[in-house]
């Protein structure tokens, strides 16, 4: 093995690939034209103080949402080329991918929307909204909330090389043993995956411990646990989920990594392995993710729906207990992912049972939504017309779910195209749908700028007309007997439905061409589409009690907080957070950081030294993260004062603003 | 945890028996499968898993039609309730009764507790039964008739049927005598495969050094389509083989075609089998090779597992 290089020689280049390299080209293109543009604008010094290096909670959400969207691009890209391949390829035609290619699309378009995409929007989201939500001027720990990020972001960036260099895994996003072994997987494909979900992993973990501290500990006086609102609450949950999942996840992908770099034999068909316990570990995370992701949606559509139809949110003690019972209950369905691996009838009847308990507090989170609209006034807004599409799509996809809980028709609908088209109708009428929501009514309060109703409208409607087009026929195809992941496919009667779907794909194709146009158009127009106001929905919490975009100190004085909606019931009782009763203090801020950013690159080397076997950059990485860690562990100049002055007339000029409209 | 989970062991198997619906049953459940929304996809035998040719399969078909009825009760109104609050309580209708302080309701929350809760224990009765009544591994009884055994072996991207009381073995082509228990012992000498034969009943995983079972019958004569139910690797599309469900005379003609034109399945000819192809042909073997499905599983296990406790919850490697 070459000691410069390791595994990696100029052939692992797929330059013969003229879709691989259409794609490396396209993206190179882009990056630089964004370069050129941040150059010909002078905006490096803003980008590196005001971004990079920055460990203000607000700017590190909108990197998250940004990652999230990025990467959504290009997950959706691997979705579109599936449809195509699967409308094409009834034998004896070949479709345009041979496996090789086709099973590294499925395997990367499932890692990327899980782990890039949704996890991303979901934390970007959670750092958005959850400070101000709670009153807080950051989180408990900024500097580890910037690692965080550039870990995630090290993780895209390291599954984005496998484009270039080598492979990804072909071996579906769970990448089970023995397929995922060295013996049947020699390439660097499940390597990539592994580092780059350990790197994310990390930086998931630490997001769990910052966020669990920040909302047990940060609240505003007067916010105890039973008035906080019902997205913090969902964001809490989702913590403490992950918190105690992901380590499973690392220690279970660490395993693999010991199989596969040492020879061990802990999943291995020889040797004693036990492949079925990678199975069992892999969805004891992989199912409290699920709840990871969909529970801040469900925070998400609670804000929505109570702030759009201008009232307090149904039972909230309902809605709260819902949310814990959830959580407790995710983690005790994981086997319903595999009824069909021989288990008794006892112990996949526990797990049906267990699984469809949660339908029950999942059924009355959607009651109290529709009965948060009753006797309401209902605003149809961007954000509004998401939750009502989020109610319908996803009760379906509830049903289909309860459906697979049941082993005696899981065994026939399990890994069909039925079970594909139930969790993307979860995931996108869940997740997805709550995700958009979430960025078209917390837009205007991260960045100040109203987006586009228009064009928000249409990405709505394509959105849902797509979803329903392209999913509804893989509901069919799964009582036709089709199953996942086939490169090609013997019977022609199912090429007219893939072709539909292939339809439904192309009109989402659309949908997300508006949300991408949405946002550059809204940034272009910000003059006239600027929030003065800091409320622009008639909001309910303290987010809309500051600023759009918030002072980077979020509140000039701690809000004090009497009852659950603390902003609408300051609002209806005069003032609120208008009134200032005592002087203007200095505040004390965390100062920016490069570690984080660096820490973050460096594990990108960490990452691809260990994918390719080249040990000196393994080492060099390992030693310059360590290095970062300790220069900013023993740095003592890390915060900063504002001074009252500067406080003072950031507060009048918001209030000025607020005043004009 | 993991003793738990598996039941490899002499377990006695597998599946279906006292199941078999009849004749107006079957009538019935077409006519509500169209009540249910269902009407396309009862339309023919396009439709593999709702169009059942055997007791299993067309149990496994009768629930998921049941449940999906049970679920609608809640489904349908939430879908409904939300379109109508939506746009009744639409800010411009100055008719609606907007009451912007109304946030709770003891009669409410009652219901929609209540109602899902009494829904979810149905189901969860319907589960319990039928997951015991549905399992894989519980024997047949079919008019006394004796159970045909059957070994299956996952390979690189092909079946392997062996059929240790005919001495024959063949490649991606099975067969077995119609309203005759057909009792599969699965194993793989590769990567994890799931069998599965969706007209005729539930899969079951296929893995290196265990043994999963898997019992059906077929009802009617004819050609059922079978697959590999789990993604494993470049040849995983073409991993199929076809299902003949026949009479006993044709079975006896179809045994006696393989014994007559296969080749002996020894260590050589496994050999060659064994190594990776896609889209594998058809091929015959005689004699069949009875013990390699035994002595495949004990190949991963190097050392023997402890005696089977007998219990239904303990796991423990194949003997």
């Amino acid at each position: 093995m070459n000691l410069l290089l390791g595994k990696l020689t100029l052939d692992q280049i797929p330059y013969q690939e003229p879709i691989i390299m259409g794609a490396v080209g396209g993206g190179a293109l882009l990056v630089l034209a964004v370069a050129a543009a941040i150059t010909y604008y002078g905006r490096w010094t803003w980008l590196w103080s005001e971004y990079l290096t920055s460990v203000d909670h607000k700017k590190i959400g909108i990197m998250y949402v940004l990652l999230g969207l990025v990467m959504l691009l290009r997950g959706f890209t691997d979705a579109v080329m599936m449809r195509i391949q699967q409308s094409m390829s009834l034998d004896p035609n070949p479709g345009y991918l041979p496996p090789h290619h086709y099973d590294q699309v499925f395997s990367a378009h499932g890692v990327i929307m899980i782990f890039f995409v949704a996890m991303p929007l979901v934390v970007g989201l959670m750092n958005i909204a959850v400070p101000l939500q709670i009153g807080a001027r950051d989180v408990a720990f900024p500097f580890l909330n910037s690692l965080s990020f550039w870990l995630t972001f090290s993780g895209a960036m390291l599954i984005n090389a496998s484009l270039v260099f080598g492979e990804f895994a072909k071996t579906g996003w769970a990448a089970y043993p023995p397929l995922s072994e060295l013996s049947f997987s020699p390439d660097v494909g499940v390597d990539y995956y592994i580092w780059g979900l350990q790197i994310s992993g990390i930086g998931t973990l630490l997001t769990g411990v910052n966020f669990l501290a920040t909302i047990l500990r940060m609240r505003a006086p007067g916010m105890n646990m039973m008035r906080m609102p019902i997205f913090v609450w969902t964001a809490f949950c989702t913590n403490v989920l992950i918190v105690a999942a992901f380590p499973i996840l690392t220690v279970t992908l660490a395993l693999l990594g010991l199989d596969r770099y040492i020879g061990t034999h802990f999943f291995t068909n020889d040797g004693g392995g036990e492949q079925m316990m990678y199975v069992n570990l892999f969805w004891a995370w992989g199912h409290p993710e699920v709840y990871i992701l969909v529970l801040p949606a469900f925070g998400v559509f609670s804000e929505v729906v109570a702030t759009f139809s201008g009232k307090p949110i149904f039972g909230y003690k309902s809605m709260v207990w819902a949310t814990v019972a959830i959580t407790f209950f995710s983690f005790v369905v994981w086997l319903h992912h595999f009824f069909t691996m021989g288990a008794g009838a006892n112990v996949n009847a526990f797990f049906g049972i267990a699984t469809m308990i949660i339908a029950v507090p999942t059924g009355v989170k959607m009651f109290n939504w529709l009965f948060t609209m009753f006797r309401g006034r209902v605003r149809f807004s961007v954000p509004m017309l998401w939750s009502i599409g989020f109610i319908i799509t996803f009760t379906i996809g509830g049903m289909t779910g309860v459906l697979l809980a049941m082993p005696g028709a899981d065994f026939v609908l399990h890994n069909s195209l039925f079970l594909i088209a139930h969790f993307h109708n979860t995931i996108i009428g869940g997740v997805v749908f709550g995700m958009f929501a979430g960025i078209n009514y917390w837009f205007p309060k991260a960045t100040g700028i109203r987006l586009s109703e228009p064009l928000g409208r249409a990405s709505f409607w394509c959105w849902l007309v797509g979803f329903y087009v392209a999913f509804m026929p893989l509901y069919v195809l799964g009582f036709m007997g089709m199953t996942r992941r086939l490169n090609h496919y013997p019977n022609p009667e199912w090429q007219p439905w893939l072709i539909l779907a292939a339809v439904g794909v192309a009109i989402i194709a659309v949908g997300i061409l508006c949300t991408v146009l949405q946002i550059v158009y809204s940034i272009w127009k910000h003059e006239e589409l600027r929030d003065t106001t800091g409320d622009p929905w008639d909001g309910r919490t303290l987010e809309w009690a500051t600023s759009s975009p918030p002072p980077i100190y979020n509140f000039a004085e701690t809000p004090q907080v009497t009852e659950i909606d603390a902003w609408a019931n300051m609002k209806a009782n005069g003032g609120g957070m208008f009134v200032r009763s005592t002087p203007y203090e200095g505040i004390h801020m965390p100062k920016n950081t490069p570690a984080g950013l660096l820490m973050g690159l460096f594990s990108i080397g960490l990452g691809f030294g260990l994918v390719w076997h080249i040990w000196w950059m393994v080492g060099v990485s390992a030693i310059a993260m360590i290095a970062a860690l300790l220069v900013r562990l023993f740095d003592d100049d890390i915060a900063y004062i504002i001074p009252a002055d500067e406080v003072k007339d950031t507060e009048m000029r918001r209030l000025a603003g607020a005043g004009q409209s | 945890m993991f003793v738990l989970k598996h039941r490899l062991g002499d377990g006695a198997v597998s599946v279906v028996q006292r199941l078999v619906p009849s004749k107006s049953r079957l009538a019935r459940l077409r006519s509500a499968s169209i009540v249910l929304g269902f009407a396309l996809l009862s339309a023919g035998c396009r439709y593999a898993v709702l169009d059942p040719s055997g007791p299993i399969a067309a149990k496994e078909k009768q629930l998921i039609l049941i449940s999906t009825g049970l679920m609608l009760l809640v489904v349908v109104p939430v879908i409904i309730l939300t379109l109508v609050f939506a746009f009744w309580y639409r800010a411009s209708n100055t008719r609606a009764n907007a009451r912007p302080d109304w946030a709770h309701s003891n009669a409410i929350e009652v219901v929609v507790w209540t109602v899902p809760l009494l829904i979810v224990i149905t189901l969860g009765w319907l589960a319990w039964t039928t997951t015991h009544a549905l399992d894989p591994y519980r024997p047949i009884e079919e008019n006394g008739k004796k159970t045909l055994e059957i070994d299956v072996v996952a390979l690189d991207w092909k079946w392997l049927f062996i059929y240790p009381e005919q001495n024959i073995a063949s490649v991606n082509e099975v067969a077995f005598p119609v309203d005759t228990p057909v009792h599969f012992k699965i194993t793989s000498d590769t990567v994890m495969n799931s069998f599965f034969i969706p007209g005729l009943a539930g899969q079951i995983y296929a893995m290196a050094g265990m043994r999963t079972e898997l019992s059906l019958v077929a009802n009617k004569p004819g050609t059922f389509g079978g697959l590999s139910a789990n993604y494993s690797g470049a040849g995983f599309s073409g991993m199929r083989f076809n299902a003949l469900a026949t009479s006993d005379a044709d079975f006896e003609a179809w045994t006696r075609k393989v014994a007559a034109s296969g080749h002996p399945l020894d260590e050589t000819a496994y050999g060659e089998l064994a190594k990776k192809q896609e889209n594998s042909p058809v091929v015959y073997y005689a004699p069949g090779n009875a013990g390699l499905l035994q002595s495949l599983i004990d190949k991963y296990r190097h050392t023997p597992p402890p005696e089977h406790t007998g219990s239904p919850m303990n796991a423990s490697a194949a003997k």
